[in-house]
């Protein structure tokens, strides 16, 4: 399988609850992994506090799926790219993002999360085979 | 819909066999949806099990075969996070069949 393997981008825009974006796109997101492809993730405009720190579900009455994102290193997905306008936008700084980490080769943790510009955005969709947004 | 008969408790089960409400469980259930599928639980299923009930419960998602693969062998060691060793015990699939035992969702990423 190894001649197909594509890089895939999933752009996540919106906030993790109130809509089935999130989780949807988060499913898709697994299982396009377990097809052993590139993956790579992409949260900007609300669809950073779908990896904020401290989600509170409670009074949503919806399932708090956030330590789900903890797993994406499992599964070798360690591409994670927060936009810096989008926080910056609201008010927010790395310090409110999940620290997600993946384990190398030699099982040391390294971050998966990577600070860019629109700009440096703007180049790393260029480089993909897919850009998938929701 | 299904349902399959655990110390005099009806349990509801989808078309696949996997439990319709996960707090339904208990281990007696992994016993009897053992039994149906012809196989024999020892300790070394119920560390898988018990693996994964602990896995989804961090983790919120049942994890596809090979994360489950590399996390058994962090764990565990690694003559047991192998799929050799994992299909001997689970012989449908270490994903499959060992989520359904252990009253998880069918792993996102099965198909």
């Amino acid at each position: 399988m190894s001649e197909a393997i594509k890089k895939f981008m999933f752009v996540n825009t919106k906030a993790p609850y109130g809509t089935v974006y999130a989780l949807e796109s988060l499913e898709v997101v697994l299982i396009t992994a377990a097809f052993d492809q590139d993956v790579s993730l992409v949260f900007c405009d609300d669809g950073v506090f779908q990896i904020s720190n401290n989600q509170n579900t409670e009074a949503s009455g919806m399932k708090n799926f956030s330590n789900a994102y903890k797993a994406l290193g499992d599964y070798d997905i360690n591409k994670l790219y927060v936009e810096k306008e989008s926080l910056e936008e609201r008010g927010l700084t790395l310090d409110n993002i999940m620290d997600l980490t993946y384990e190398d080769d030699d099982w040391a943790e390294k971050p998966s999360i990577k600070l860019v510009t629109r700009a440096e955005l703007a180049d790393l969709m260029d480089d993909q085979d897919l850009v998938i947004s929701s | 819909m299904a349902t399959i008969t655990v110390e005099g408790k009806e349990i509801e089960v989808d078309e696949e066999g996997y439990l319709v409400d996960l707090s339904a469980w208990f281990p007696a259930v992994a016993s009897e949806m053992a039994k149906i599928d012809e196989v024999e639980m020892g300790d070394d299923h119920w560390d898988i099990i018990n693996f994964l009930r602990e896995y989804y419960e961090e983790y919120q998602i049942a994890p596809a075969v090979r994360v489950l693969t590399k996390a058994v062998a962090k764990k565990l060691g690694k003559e047991k996070g192998n799929s050799k060793y994992l299909y001997e015990l689970f012989p449908y699939g270490p994903g499959k069949q060992a989520c359904k035992f252990a009253g998880l969702p069918k792993p996102t990423g099965c198909v």
